[in-house]
């Protein structure tokens, strides 16, 4: 039997390895794919609750995570190449510096 | 079927999540990432939103992972392994945090009276989210409609070569 929990323990679980991804990778752009995890992770959590409550803004939301997951992907890869235009690299370690 | 169905989607997306966040080459996480967005749009069929599952395909595995595994072939990243990540002295205490966190997320859950009952069958049709969405939120997708605009004014800005008298 599968309850509504069962989806939200996988959600959850999804969160806190990609969170655990954020904490210990260097490479930015594989930073960034976790980020795109932990959002994924929140979207089967909403579609879970709507399928559990029978209500329909569960999906909705999903819609708008995922018009700003899909911004957020074009402005940080876009920040990702203006930084490699910096430094020749992306790793994290090396944005140690705000600067214009 | 749908117990045999969820475990084994379960299974694909945290393995594929699991090989992505610890793969050197961002190349093959992009790949195992990918495999586990198209598990998880699956289990979104699953739980009856057969237009979520097709924008997680459309939108995620297509869109923005094609971005993504772009984006590291253009800045040749692909051979280059990355070097070890800081040591668990530091960030220990961090996966410390979440994985308490993920275990309290866990219990509050199960604890829950009401999340013990089986998923009811629910199919929501695409026509239902599509009259919704341009209906009674029509003004939230108009915003939304705006701010990828400004997106992908800033990702021009940002991504336009530099200019004399400027930068450096």
């Amino acid at each position: 039997m599968i309850s509504v929990y069962h989806y939200m323990s996988v959600a959850a679980i999804l969160f806190a390895m990609s969170t655990y991804g954020v904490l210990t990778r260097r490479n930015a752009i594989v930073i960034f794919m976790c980020i795109e995890l932990m959002l994924n992770s929140v979207n089967l959590t909403f579609i879970s609750l709507s399928s559990h409550l029978q209500n329909i803004d569960g999906q909705i939301f999903v819609f708008f995570v995922m018009a700003v997951a899909a911004a957020e992907a074009a402005v940080g890869l876009a920040l990702m190449i203006a930084f490699y235009r910096n430094r020749e690299s992306i790793d994290v370690d090396n944005i140690n510096m705000l600067k214009w | 079927m749908t117990t045999v169905l969820f475990y084994i989607l379960g299974f694909i997306m945290l393995t594929a999540t699991l090989l992505c966040i610890t793969r050197r080459n961002p190349v093959h996480a992009v790949i195992y990432l990918v495999a586990g967005f198209f598990a998880l749009a699956l289990m979104f069929y699953l739980l009856g939103a057969p237009l979520a599952a097709a924008w997680q395909i459309i939108v995620y595995a297509g869109a923005i992972m094609v971005l993504f595994l772009f984006i590291i072939m253009m800045l040749g990243l692909a051979p280059q392994e990355t070097p070890e990540g800081p040591g668990w002295r530091r960030w220990g205490p961090l996966v410390l945090l979440s994985a308490s966190l993920m275990v309290c997320t866990v219990l509050l859950i199960m604890q829950d009276p009401a999340a013990g009952k089986e998923i009811g069958d629910f199919y929501l049709a695409p026509q239902a989210v599509g009259e919704s969405l341009f209906g009674r939120y029509v003004l939230a997708v108009e915003m939304v409609s705006f701010q990828l605009l400004f997106a992908t004014i800033g990702a021009y800005l940002l991504g336009r070569p530099l200019s004399k008298g400027e930068g450096q």
